[in-house]
């Protein structure tokens, strides 16, 4: 009996792939566990293995075909004798231009909202700068690749940044580019890399310390805090640290508890260190370059699922985003909308929805947690009178609360409902894919929250 | 005074030896010092004495040329005199005074000096191994021959981050000699309780890091010790580990209640192992000195240690502006 091959998920976060190469041909007998296929993710290319044994009797997406489904029918196996002929057709609209449009298609999903409704036009860089679409991760490395160019001193280490092109593929190129002198593997020992990192930038270096997730982080926290963050201040100001630490921050997808942690507020607290968790390419580029520069201990937090979606990022040779300063997506006149990261995307989504119900929200992305722009958060609560956060974190100490306590602070007057904070669940992730639904922070919360602070 | 060493060391010169003893005994009068200031309140919170163990800094630091690094715990007070750092600037330090090398900021165990290269002063028992290893990372880098004197005690040598820190430092051949200064208690828990380990270098083995154990009581046993390891590192060859086999008189802190060991071991090594002894008897045994030139040493650097009391008394508090001064660089 004909039997279907499916694309596979090759990672948590895998919605689509690139079938890169077919190792067999029409005709051919596979065996159980024979590779048949190469199969790209967004972070890395990968042999498929067959789990069926069979001839091949029909292939279905051809080879250089992107943006294949997971679960599309790749490829159908038949038995001796037995023709393919009752399986689909091969699916002709999966050609490799059609593939290209669909994958260009979400970013654009993405960036829709805003770009409807923003106003204000960035002041991050000069009015008519042309721009080009990548995704964050592409923008993430030519931040890196960038400054490294410009200064000798710039250097990588981390689990996998090398050779492995990078766990999420952030790194790939820079070894080929750079060598193995700025582009360093260490082994898996968090604590140690990170104290060695830090006393290289003591000693005159710019690191960029790439943690596979900031969950791994956790093992180095000591340096970060005790070494990297404080040394200044205890110095009387001799000692800075010229640091970067990034990596993926936050639920991933499927990943359970140990894996899926925003950890923004806690770094957030902590004096001598700055935060930053951007939303678009843009800004993760612009941030990043200014974050390599930064004479400081730098928390650099990305997001796993923002890696591969695209914006417009300015086609400039160079340019950098201040810290501290927040950017407003989209203006309106109702409640305030603060949030960050992939937060963002609930925020903005969320927006478009309330519009629909003559709800006008205004959406501001933080972009750094330390520094934070207060006034910009301030300035839009004193206009609309309500505010909602949205942030990923646990809702004990988020910040969230922290805005909510600034906001009734200094604009007590001008609120006319209580701050609402919509916040990842008090609870461990669970793995179970319901539950994790549950325990994250959706776009129908924020548009509840809305409701509830305009007593709609 | 029993057991006497012989001045064997023929070759060692009266200036040498004058050095070392000028410099240990700076490190003890000033320690005594200090002890009595905390007495007095003038120091607070933590304070940890180096009393016994100056051999090990005065020996080494003989051994270092100018752009040299070096990094340690937060019994630091005798690092950072031997490397020529000011008594007065770490003194007021002590007493959290704006002419402390910190500006009072840091204390005891946090005390910098980038002109020194002396990169602290660390309280977290340990964190200094991979930040040592990582000065030296950024020499090797920039492709300069300078190594790291990484000191740690035997309590933190049961730390794993060293261990991570011996492997990537061997792994990658970095200028580090790692200095385990065994002064076999970790606060009030014995090697022997601590560890089956019968040696702390022997340790470095495991990850092909050579080193030895050297007595850390004869200053010019590690003179000797640290120039074959400073030729090994500046060679290239990577990390080398020198065990210090050296004792502290005082406490763990000053408030140490001193029930794990007896008094009558301490007076042991006081008597018969003292590093200022050992060399003010090879001088004056070879008749390289009289009494009297060492005893006008002797006020010269009590004059140098009274006159730093004086000034981490007399030198004004932080201003209150500083409160918020020096958090980002």
């Amino acid at each position: 009996m004909a039997v279907d091959v499916l694309m596979p998920a090759l990672s948590p976060t895998m919605e689509e792939g690139t079938l890169a190469k077919w190792m067999v041909k029409e005709g051919d007998v596979v065996k159980s566990g024979q590779i048949i296929a190469e199969i790209e993710t967004d972070k890395a290319t990968m042999e498929f293995e067959s789990a069926d044994e069979g001839i091949v009797g029909r292939i279905l997406v051809a080879e250089g075909t992107s943006g294949v489904k997971v679960n599309t029918a790749i490829m159908v196996l038949v038995e001796a004798g037995e023709s393919a002929d009752a399986a689909p057709a091969p699916v002709a609209t999966v050609a490799v231009a059609a593939s290209v449009a669909a994958v260009a298609a979400p970013a654009a999903a993405v960036a829709a909202p805003a770009a409807a409704v923003v106003s204000k036009a960035s002041a991050d860089w000069p009015e008519g700068t042309p721009m080009k679409t990548m995704t964050v991760r592409e923008a993430l490395r030519e931040a890196m690749a960038e400054e490294m160019r410009a200064n000798p001193n710039v250097m990588l280490m981390g689990e996998e940044v090398g050779e492995y092109q990078g766990a999420y593929k952030i790194s790939q190129g820079l070894l080929a580019e750079f060598g193995a002198k700025r582009v360093v593997d260490t082994p898996i020992t968090e604590m140690g890399f990170t104290g060695i990192a830090v006393g290289a930038a003591w000693g005159g270096l710019n690191p960029i310390v790439e943690f596979m997730t900031f969950n791994f982080a956790l093992q180095a926290i000591d340096h970060i805090l005790n070494s990297a963050a404080k040394t200044n201040y205890m110095s009387g100001g001799q000692l800075g640290c010229p640091i970067v630490f990034r990596g993926a921050n936050g639920a991933a997808a499927r990943v359970g508890a140990q894996h899926s942690q925003d950890f923004t507020a806690w770094y957030a607290a902590i004096p001598g260190l700055k935060v930053v968790m951007p939303y678009s390419a843009a800004d993760a580029k612009g941030l990043l370059k200014q974050a390599i520069r930064d004479p400081n201990p730098v928390i650099f937090l990305e997001n796993e699922i923002m890696y591969g979606q695209s914006f417009e990022v300015p086609d400039l040779p160079d340019f950098t985003i201040p810290f501290g300063k927040a950017r407003i997506w989209r203006e309106g006149t109702d409640v305030t909308i603060v949030s960050f990261s992939i937060g963002m995307k609930y925020a903005l989504e969320a927006a478009d929805l309330l519009a629909k119900e003559g709800i006008s929200a205004e959406v501001i992305d933080l972009r750094t947690l330390r520094p934070i722009d207060y006034d910009t958060v301030l300035a839009s609560v004193q206009k609309t009178n309500r505010c909602v956060t949205v942030e990923e974190g646990f809702p004990v100490g988020s910040i969230g609360d922290h805005l909510a306590s600034t906001i009734m602070q200094r604009a007590f007057d001008y609120l006319d409902a209580p701050v609402i904070t919509c916040t990842g669940k008090d609870v461990p992730m669970p793995y179970a894919a319901n539950l994790e639904k549950l325990a994250l922070v959706t776009t129908a919360d924020v548009v509840a929250a809305v409701k509830s602070v305009c007593y709609r | 005074m029993a057991a006497k060493k012989a001045p064997e060391k023929s070759n060692v010169s009266k200036e040498e030896l004058l050095k070392f003893y000028r410099e240990m005994l700076l490190i003890r009068r000033f320690e005594e010092k200090a002890g009595q200031l905390y007495g007095m309140g003038l120091i607070g919170g933590f304070c940890h004495l180096y009393i016994g163990q100056e051999a090990v800094v005065v020996g080494l630091e003989a051994c270092t040329k100018e752009g040299d690094k070096r990094i340690t715990s937060y019994r630091d007070h005798g690092h950072m005199l031997a490397c020529g750092m000011e008594a007065n600037g770490v003194m007021a330090e002590l007493t959290g005074r704006s002419g402390g090398y910190s500006k009072g900021k840091g204390g005891s165990m946090h005390m910098f000096s980038r002109e020194k290269h002396f990169y602290g002063g660390h309280g977290i028992v340990g964190a200094q191994v991979p930040l040592g290893a990582g000065l030296a990372f950024a020499d090797k880098y920039k492709g300069n021959d300078n190594v790291t004197f990484t000191y740690f005690g035997d309590g933190a040598a049961n730390q794993g981050q060293v261990y991570e820190t011996y492997n990537m430092a061997e792994l990658w051949a970095l200028p580090v000699i790692f200095v385990i200064e065994n002064n076999h208690y970790a606060m009030g828990t014995s090697q022997a309780r601590s560890t089956k380990s019968e040696t702390l270098f022997g340790r470095g083995l495991a990850y092909g890091i050579p080193g030895e154990q050297v007595d850390g009581m004869d200053v010019l046993a590690v003179k000797e010790a640290g120039a074959k390891a400073v030729a090994h590192c500046r060679a290239g060859k990577g990390p080398y580990i020198l065990e210090m086999m050296t004792y502290r008189y005082r406490g763990h802190s000053m408030s140490d209640p001193a029930k794990y060991r007896t008094r009558e071991e301490v007076e042991k090594m006081k008597s018969e192992k003292d590093a200022i002894e050992h060399v003010r008897d090879l001088l004056l045994s070879a008749g390289l000195c009289s009494d009297e030139e060492l005893k006008a040493i002797d006020k010269s650097i009590k004059d140098v240690v009274n006159a730093s009391a004086e000034f981490a008394k007399a030198s004004p508090e932080p201003a209150l502006a500083e409160l918020w001064t020096d958090i980002y660089a």
